[in-house]
């Protein structure tokens, strides 16, 4: 079955026609062309496709694509600032060496946006809570927390 | 000691920008115009004579461009020892054999197609462990061998053999001798973005593969190869290798997949796409080896090692990859970690019916070290000698030449041994009762390239251009372990410019000179001397021509200054007599007479010089191409001799561990390693690679293990098939690095790429034991071991 549906993708509204049983990964990285959302597993195990629906970090690979219907979906392409400059996040994760194959960053920063935009001063471990659906198997993951840590306090110091 | 302007500074790495945007271009995101989509059948049984194959079906579904068999497509055979096909004819010896492939228009049809192609079977009785393997009236898995002479036995046909001293004089001089059989599962790369390729004819039959590879010039080879049995001989493959999603050993062979995408490609005459799901490469895609090691050490009254005796056996699976010599690397512990005389190591691998392995990051060393650093912990409490100082007793030294024929240059490994046991403040134990326990391993790998091939060497090309950059060439493989960070900073500090000026291209066989591969922690090793290699020519050159344009262009510089400031005095200084080439020196980007006057006018920008030389009558530019061929042997495998690697890196780590002894869970309250890495290039890209391979190693300790019952992968997905998360990363690790300054390091560094995954988990046992005093032989070392192990010891005592 053929749906149509909008919503709103990075800022922008947006209109596409779907087949019902897609899931939002394949409407982002097919006819959106979006392809910084990066498909690890299609299980939700792996966290690699993670994307902000209305505030919440979901795994587009399981999020059926007609439920974003009239939603705010941020993926890792809305982060990025005009002039080709990063986000804080993005900056953070460069910064550190947060990043070996990149294929878990877009994922991974995207779950701590989630967490960041919730709650400016989280703990060690709120950090591990909000990454621990986001697999990463190149870095042990010491870089990443150290990276979220100073994202969060550029954020604050940014406001 | 020289001063350096990049190296040993912390430096974000040239790719992450584009990685954390999400531009990165992984072979997932790769598009050709008119692509298709390339899907396998695979067998339905592990052993099993093919009857009949029913693609009809199959070709009739809309949207289906080719359906292809080993019946209609030229035979392609592939493998380390050519006994693979890219699709199977007669026979299938394991799940993940390729019966049949599909392209179509899109994924789904092509799935769907796939799902329409029937085949009979004639099941045969399977094989799934090397001890089933190996007796005497076994069925085959291979009736013949790849020159079609009959086989009798199912022993692959490598030899992996050493022996030195005097086995027999070394049990005699030894008081204590320990043995013990230690084992270690099959477990998967798991590379976060899964394999897949591109293939592509042009009208000359010329072929490109986008490949996720890490080696594409071996690649290359083998695509040339099969061209040639597609009636393409004298055609070309080039390999292009787009962003890796990881790579940890599973890009060190050509595949099926690949191979069945270029006939695919060749038949529809579009490019064709095969990109594995995660099921599909848990399943499908070669995992590292299973292996049985059995070691008896004994040393003497003080505790002086006197002899090690060694047998390995491997379950090679059904098909030989280059994985299949991870003997080759497990040689190098068993007769060089720590100083020994008296060896003898045997390897044996055969087949089975399992799903084939390939290499995976440490190619054997984490499997044997597993076993030597657990029973030396053994013969050190037989011998009543504390581990450390069993260890520093017998550690390596600089300078040494081992049993294998390893020439040590440098050795941190005391070092390395001493920072751990102080950090770990290691005299100061647990009480008993408190399952609380430390443990210490230690290792050496290759750290100066690793010549397992006729050439284990690397080639670079520096092409300066009239901005001042660097364009650099490479055939080396970055896969997300910051190879081309460190060579920024090598080519900006040989070479003297700034690092910003340093842009690395693509990979591509096309363009790069060539390279065996990245492997064995050669990447950075083999790149940044090359590197260095190549900066010296180029400075030769510039600083020989700078003779003639130096002095004009700094004539203009200081006229114009004249100009502007008409009161200058310019210091008495003859520039046209300083212009020599071994005066000059070339730094950030700045050309300049050393010792000269320190006057802005007398440091000329690098690209101003070289668009003076390039634009005027028989003007020159500046290209560079080196071959760097590291200085070590291939050796004999058979007789287990040769100096295999340039350089050798060492390395220890302690762990701090608490047992629950009544779940059986292990919490690790603190990891800390030291390695012996001759020089820090970048420390940020150092430490990174370091937790990776420590969180490799949790996961081999703990619990991963690919299960498999008859043949049959039981765990292919993240859910059952466990790698470290955050959370179970949650612990301090205190990485220190010893800089031994290697002569033939670039800079002095070794490589360090697997260096950190291999003593691991037998740090973690040897910390368990001294926690709880049970000893586990078999990784992972799951809850359930640790109460059998405890439930044992309790009734050992009772």
């Amino acid at each position: 079955m053929k749906k149509e549906i909008s919503f709103t993708l990075n800022g922008s509204e947006v209109t596409v026609t779907i087949d019902e049983h897609l899931c939002l990964i394949d409407i982002l990285r097919g006819p959106l062309g979006q392809t910084g959302t990066n498909e690890g597993c299609r299980e939700g195990e792996c966290g690699a496709c993670t994307v902000i629906v209305d505030g919440q970090a979901v795994n587009s690979c399981l999020y059926p694509a007609f439920e974003v219907e009239g939603k705010n979906v941020i993926t890792i392409e809305g982060l990025q600032e005009p002039n080709n400059k990063l986000s804080v996040f993005q900056q953070a994760f460069v910064d550190h060496g947060a990043i070996q194959c990149g294929f878990c960053t877009p994922g991974m920063i995207m779950s701590a946006k989630a967490l960041l935009d919730t709650n400016q001063n989280p703990t060690e471990d709120e950090i591990r809570d909000a990454l621990l659906g986001n697999l990463c198997r190149c870095t042990g993951y010491v870089q990443i927390v150290e990276a979220v840590k100073q994202a969060a306090v550029q954020l604050k110091n940014k406001k | 000691m020289t001063n350096f302007h990049y190296i040993g500074k912390e430096a974000s790495r040239p790719d992450g920008p584009d990685k954390a945007a999400g531009k990165a271009v992984y072979i997932q995101d790769l598009q050709r115009p008119g692509m298709l989509y390339g899907k396998i059948k695979f067998s339905d049984f592990p052993h099993a004579r093919i009857k009949h194959i029913d693609t009809s079906k199959a070709e009739r579904l809309t949207g289906v461009r080719a359906v292809i068999t080993a019946t209609n497509t030229p035979e392609i055979r592939l493998g380390f020892l050519r006994d693979n096909f890219a699709l199977k004819k007669d026979k299938v010896r394991q799940y993940r054999d390729e019966i049949a492939a599909v392209a179509a228009i899109d994924p789904e049809i092509a799935e769907e197609a796939i799902e329409l192609i029937k085949v009979e079977y004639e099941p045969l009785p399977g094989l799934f462990s090397p001890h089933e393997a190996m007796k005497e009236g076994a069925p085959l898995v291979h009736e013949r061998d790849p020159q079609g002479n009959s086989r009798t036995d199912n022993l692959v046909p490598l030899q992996f053999h050493h022996e030195s001293g005097d086995l027999e004089a070394g049990k005699r001089a030894a008081k204590h001798v320990v043995e013990g059989t230690f084992t270690t599962p099959m477990v998967q790369q798991c590379c976060m973005g899964t394999a897949g390729c591109i293939a592509e004819f042009d009208m000359n039959s010329n072929l490109t593969v986008w490949a996720k590879t890490q080696i594409p010039f071996l690649a290359q080879r083998d695509f040339n190869r099969a061209l040639s049995d597609m009636g393409l001989a004298g055609k070309n493959a080039r390999v292009i290798v787009p962003t890796l999603g990881g790579g940890f050993g599973s890009g060190l062979d050509t595949h099926c997949y690949e191979y069945i995408a270029i006939l695919l490609a060749f038949r529809t005459g579009y490019p064709v796409k095969i990109v594995y799901t995660r099921a599909e490469e848990f399943a499908n895609l070669s995992p590292r080896q299973s292996s049985t090691t059995k070691i008896i050490q004994g040393c003497d009254q003080n505790g002086k090692l006197t002899f090690r005796h060694v047998e390995v056996l491997q379950d090679n699976g059904a098909y030989t990859s280059w994985g299949a010599t991870y003997p080759s690397v497990m040689m190098m512990p068993a007769t060089s970690l720590y100083r020994i005389s008296n060896v003898y190591f045997n390897a044996q691998l055969v087949y089975t019916n399992n799903t084939y392995c390939q290499a995976m990051r440490g190619y054997g060393n984490p499997e044997f070290t597993w076993a030597l650093e657990s029973n030396l912990d053994e013969l050190a409490e037989e011998a009543g000698i504390d581990p450390f100082d069993f260890r520093m007793l017998n550690s390596n030294k600089p300078n040494e030449t081992t049993p294998m024929g390893l020439k040590i240059s440098t050795c941190g490994l005391k070092e390395c041994l001493e920072t751990v046991a102080q950090k770990l403040n290691w005299k100061k134990r647990y009480k008993k009762g408190k399952h609380r326990g430390k443990g210490l391993a230690s290792l050496i790998h290759v750290g100066g390239g690793a010549r397992i091939y006729r050439s284990d060497a690397s080639g670079l090309i520096l092409k300066l251009d009239d901005f001042g950059n660097v364009n650099v060439y490479h055939g080396g493989v970055e896969m997300g372990q910051g190879l081309h960070s460190v060579l920024t900073m090598a080519v900006a500090e040989a070479l003297g410019v700034s690092s910003k000026r340093v842009l690395i291209n693509p990979t591509d066989t096309g363009t790069c000179p060539w390279d065996v591969g990245t492997h064995a922690s050669r990447g950075a090793f083999m790149a940044c001397n090359a590197a260095i290699l190549a900066a010296n020519k180029l400075r030769d050159k510039i600083f020989g021509l700078a003779e003639v344009f130096y002095p004009q262009e700094v004539e203009k510089n200081l006229k114009k200054l004249k100009k502007k400031n008409p009161n200058y005095k310019p210091p008495d200084f003859d520039v046209i007599k300083a212009a020599r080439r071994e005066n000059f020196e070339l730094q950030d980007g700045f050309i300049f007479i050393k010792d000269g006057p320190q006057e802005s006018w007398l440091r000329l920008e690098l690209a101003r010089l070289l668009r003076a030389i390039h634009f005027r009558n028989q003007g020159q530019m500046f290209t560079t191409e080196v071959f760097y061929d590291p200085p070590n042997e291939l050796p004999d495998f058979k007789k287990g001799f040769g100096n295999i690697s340039a350089t050798y890196a060492f390395g220890t780590q302690g762990a701090e561990v608490e047992v629950d002894t009544e779940t059986g869970e292990v919490k690790i309250l603190k990891m800390v390693a030291a390695h012996d890495v001759g020089k820090v290039l970048n420390p940020q890209a150092l430490k990174g690679q370091m937790y990776g391979a420590i969180a490799q190693g949790i996961g081999y300790a703990f619990y991963e293990e690919l299960l498999s019952k008859q043949g049959k992968i039981l765990n292919p997905n993240f859910r059952d098939y466990k790698i470290p998360r955050v959370y179970e990363m949650n612990f301090p690790i205190e990485l220190e690095f010893i800089e031994s300054n290697d002569k033939f390091g670039p800079f002095g560094a070794k490589g360090v790429a697997e260096p950190g995954l291999v003593p691991t988990a037998p740090a973690i046992a040897n910390a368990i034991y001294d926690a709880i005093g049970v000893r586990i032989h078999d990784l992972p070392i799951t809850p359930d071991k640790v109460l059998a192990a405890l439930k044992k010891l309790k009734q050992t005592k009772d």
